[in-house]
């Protein structure tokens, strides 16, 4: 099949491939970029937990072919927090408030409110549940994922309405 | 919180209780995990199933040339390559005894359900494979297929010829002709069939292995996506007649399993068998599809459910006839799990008489698989009749429960099928979730929102479930810790992440048991090569047998760490206390040993140690069940409104009342109730994994196969009450019971916003159409 060059910037760090047009963003991250972070639960774009940021805005990179993305910024979970190990307010919020269990959706959630939280930081109770309602999780029943954007919300200085 | 360290007075009880935070946190928030599909190795291939079309159907000829010429395709394996290689196939909680529904591990002449795995093909990458699965013709002859399960015992077609009948099997108790005294005599009897619609496990991160075979040296690596890796090892080790302590298994991070991933299924036995052909690493991966059509299935059966009242209102006699579907290839033999319906179905009430009969029944469809609380039917059926009897009997069903549960000073209470209850407390957890709930308060709320045409509902249920089985197979769990040279600690025990953050307790209760810092614990789990054996996360049974196998092995430290210093400080070793990570004497806390100068000593000093200690801080040890069950109970209680025109149900309120004993982090208990109640709420309310009339599966994404998402689940409220269990620390298992209870609570408050149409639910899921069909009925 003819490759095609990509030239992608991912977590700042500037990737250039040669990829098959079919390659997922999702699998061009994993495989090529070696950034497991990103996780595929159902390739068909239900999930949410392939999602990452393509130049600021939360999409499913299930959904995206890597050549979709050529000259794009990509940010995935692991650009989300310090490159101490420190962890952004998003990822702290769900640490404090048992907001995983497995841990397979939760790159998915951290990456979707993020992008949320930035897009609408003092968010109601309504409103986060409906933001919520597009990446799925089977272990938490969504309670402490609920109360961490809850959290976070607040920690990043929104207040509530 | 309590646990019998502190008794002893010897370990600081400080962590166990408290709402530690998790330490797998840290990498599987940063996209640091390691889960199955992660693992990538040099010249790994990649594998695909061809899986059949069909429900049922002959397989005249495989052709694999134009697959093979594919370029990138490295081998592709049908039955006749991979088949002859099993030596044994027996999963080690059953035994070879068993009369298991023989399991090719690819399909030979007939496949026998929609997704039944006919071939493997490993390739370059998945792309590859699945262009090449894709290529792979083969020549099918469609069959009659057996799909209507309730219909199964008298087709003419059999699922598999060589067993002669499609009835894998049935257990029995009393007959249901021992009850017909009592319920000719009895004031009241009601009886009802209940369905419960096939639903299903769907860990969001599926199936997986990758396996690594060194031709040179004979060793087999496989990471996995397993809740119990030992398991897979012994497995592998008498599927390929390899000696076990060849093969290495590792699970670091698995995504979910709840039931699914304990037992190899035939899937990863193709993989297991084509590993050491190929010489190198090969990975497969299920995608959604497969997850949904291939994984297995769970909850679909049926039972004639029977309960028969004196004047007052209390049970007389209870029975129960079940029929269970367990698809082409149930894993493991259905039959004694079914039975578990049976002698469980008297739950925690006062029943003087019970009759059971549990059937399970051969189709066309994928085989059922464990899933939270596998018996979990016994208490739907039980808890929806209860409440159908209420309203027979024109009786508040708080008020029958009330009168019918079973009470702390009869216990220990033997249910008349011969389940002996201990350490329980059905009546406290239903007082607690009836208050807090307010019941009499949402009554007269409903009342009002009925005159204006709003229909609220409130559902209970009451559960009981055995946990921690302490016999076979499961009746012990090893650990090992390691105090190192410096005085940091390493607890290594079977366990590993499947979500059940086993990692944060074994932790607690290793910080607790050897008074050390939390930050001075360190866990490794999920690797055969490094930790005794162990069966892993089942049957809700890690907290307590591993807080057993914490007990044991710290117990041998903590003796050899207090001789120690007390040789040093010239101190008795019954007055050397051990906390914060110092060995100190007991009413001069300044006089004492940091633990690794305590470890300096056992390792680097070992002519001073006193008499009989042995040099270096390390042990093993293997706790044995001190209980054949951990008995736990719980009580749920929901709200919703029924939308009676469109059909929707909205949850208001859940609560859960659940008696547990102590907790060792009560996040970590509530997380696993929460998780357990959604995927009940799903069950009743929006799963349905889907069949058409031919046997072709219709919910193969989650477009199709819904699961609850944040905007339909209420949050949950937690009471807990605490009867400490018998066994270590008194701990309990939860793991399984949201599960359980959720789907009658749930049931049973939509009939009862219903109530007014005169309607009873006996039949799931309660989708919108199945409630608009009830109301219009």
């Amino acid at each position: 099949m003819d490759e095609t060059a990509v030239h992608i910037t991912v977590n700042g760090r500037a990737r250039t491939a040669t990829v098959e047009p079919r390659l997922t963003l999702a699998d061009f991250l994993r495989d090529a970029c070696r950034l497991t972070g990103t996780h595929l639960g159902c390739e068909h774009g239900v999930c949410g937990a392939c999602t990452v940021l393509v130049d600021g805005a939360a999409v499913r990179s299930c959904l995206m072919f890597a050549v979709q993305a050529d000259g794009a910024e990509v940010t995935t979970i692991e650009g989300i927090g310090s490159s101490d190990g420190e962890l952004s307010p998003v990822q702290q919020a769900f640490r404090d408030c048992h907001g995983l269990q497995c841990g397979f959706c939760t790159p998915g959630f951290v990456v979707s409110v993020t992008a949320f939280l930035r897009d609408n930081p003092s968010p109601t109770d309504t409103e986060i549940r409906h933001a919520l309602s597009g990446n799925l999780c089977r272990c938490t029943g969504y309670q402490g994922i609920v109360k961490a954007v809850r959290q976070a919300a607040d920690t990043l200085g929104g207040a509530p309405r | 919180m309590t646990t019998d360290l502190a008794a002893g007075g010897t370990g600081a009880t400080r962590y166990a209780g408290a709402r530690i935070n998790r330490v797998e946190d840290a990498r599987l928030l940063t996209g640091q995990g390691t889960f199955v599909d992660d693992v990538s190795l040099p010249g790994m291939l990649q594998a695909c199933f061809v899986r059949s079309p069909f429900a049922r159907a002959r397989i005249r000829g495989i052709d694999t040339s134009a697959a093979l010429d594919l370029p990138g395709v490295h081998a592709l394996f049908t039955a006749a390559d991979l088949n002859p290689g099993v030596h044994e196939q027996w999963h080690t909680s059953s035994g070879p005894q068993t009369p298991e529904t023989p399991r090719p591990p690819l399909a030979e002449d007939e496949a026998r359900f929609v997704g039944d795995p006919v071939a493997l093909v490993v390739a370059e990458s998945r792309y590859i494979a699945e262009d090449a699965a894709e290529l792979v013709d083969v020549d099918y002859e469609p069959l009659p297929a057996v799909v209507d399960y309730t219909r199964a015992e008298d087709a003419d077609v059999l699922v598999h010829e060589g067993h002669g009948s499609n009835l894998i099997g049935e257990l029995a108790g009393l007959p249901a002709s021992a009850l017909d005294e009592v319920l000719a005599s009895a004031a009241h009897v009601v009886c009802e069939t209940i369905h419960q619609q096939a639903y299903a496990p769907v860990p969001m991160e599926g199936r997986g292995l990758v396996l690594d075979y060194s031709p040179a040296t004979g060793e087999l690596t496989i990471y996995a996506a397993t809740q119990s890796p030992h398991e897979v090892r012994l497995f592998c080790s008498r599927l390929l007649g390899m000696p076990e302590h060849r093969i290495r298994v590792v699970m670091r991070d698995t995504g979910g399993g709840f039931g699914q991933k304990i037992m190899v299924q035939r899937d990863e036995m193709c993989l297991m068998l084509a590993a050491p052909k190929l010489g190198v690493p090969v990975k497969w991966v299920e995608d959604r599809r497969e997850n949904l059509i291939a994984a297995g299935q769970s909850r679909h059966e049926h039972a004639t459910v029977t309960l028969a009242f004196d004047a007052d209102g209390a049970i007389a006699a209870a029975g129960i006839d079940h029929v269970s579907d367990c698809g082409a290839y149930p894993t493991p033999w259905p039959v004694t799990t079914a039975a578990a319906v049976g002698v469980l179905f008297p739950g925690p009430y006062r029943v003087p008489q019970a009759s059971f009969r549990t059937r399970s029944v051969y189709t066309n469809t994928v085989g059922r698989a464990p899933y939270r609380g596998p018996w979990q039917f016994e208490s739907l059926a039980r808890e929806v009749l209860l409440d159908i009897a209420a309203r027979q009997m024109n009786m508040d069903p708080v008020e029958l429960r009330r009168r019918n549960l079973l009470r702390r000073d009869e216990l220990p209470y033997s249910n008349p099928c011969g389940m002996r209850y201990d350490s329980i407390s059905p009546l406290e957890t239903f007082e607690q979730a009836v208050e807090l709930l307010d019941y009499a308060g949402f009554r007269t709320e409903q009342a009002e929102a009925r005159q204006a045409g709003r229909y609220l509902g409130v559902g209970l249920s009451n559960y009981v479930e055995p946990t921690s089985p302490g016999y076979g197979y499961y009746a012990t769990e090893a650990a090992t810790i390691r105090i190192e040279p410096s005085g940091r600690v390493n607890v290594y025990v079977a366990g590993g992440s499947a979500g059940n953050s086993i990692e944060t307790t074994v932790v607690q209760l290793t910080a607790d048991a050897l008074g050390a810092r939390l930050e001075d614990v360190h866990t490794i789990q999920g690797d055969t090569a490094v930790t005794g054996f162990g069966a892993g996360a089942a049957g809700s049974r890690s907290a307590s047998m591993t807080a057993g196998a914490v007990r044991e092995t710290a117990s041998i430290l903590r003796d050899r760490i207090r001789a120690i210093a007390a040789h040093k400080l010239e101190a008795a070793a019954e007055d050397i206390e051990l906390a914060d990570s110092r060995a100190t004497v007991r009413g001069t806390p300044a006089i004492g040993l940091s633990l690794g100068e305590v470890a300096a000593l056992a390792y680097f000093d070992p002519f001073a140690l006193p008499p009989g200690v042995p040099a270096g801080l390390e042990a093993s040890a293997r706790y044995t069940a001190d209980t054949r069950s951990v008995w736990v109970n719980a009580t749920h209680a929901c709200t919703c409104e029924v939308d009676v025109t469109t059909g929707q149900v909205r949850l208001l309120r859940y609560i859960v009342s659940e008696d547990c004993g102590p907790m060792i982090n009560p996040n970590v208990v509530e997380g696993q109730i929460a998780g357990g109640v959604v995927q009940g709420i799903g069950g009743v309310l929006y799963e349905h994994l889907a069949y058409d009339d031919d046997g072709n599966p219709v919910t193969t994404t989650f477009m199709d196969y819904l699961v609850p998402t944040a905007t339909e689940v209420p949050t949950i409220e937690y009471g807990h009450i605490e009867t400490p269990s018998p066994g270590p620390g008194g701990y309990k298992g939860v793991g399984e019971g949201g599960a359980i209870g959720a789907p009658p609570a749930v049931v049973n408050a939509v009939a009862d916003a219903l109530a007014p149409f005169d309607v009873s639910v006996t039949r799931l899921p309660l989708s919108p159409a199945a409630v608009v069909a009830l109301i219009d009925a």
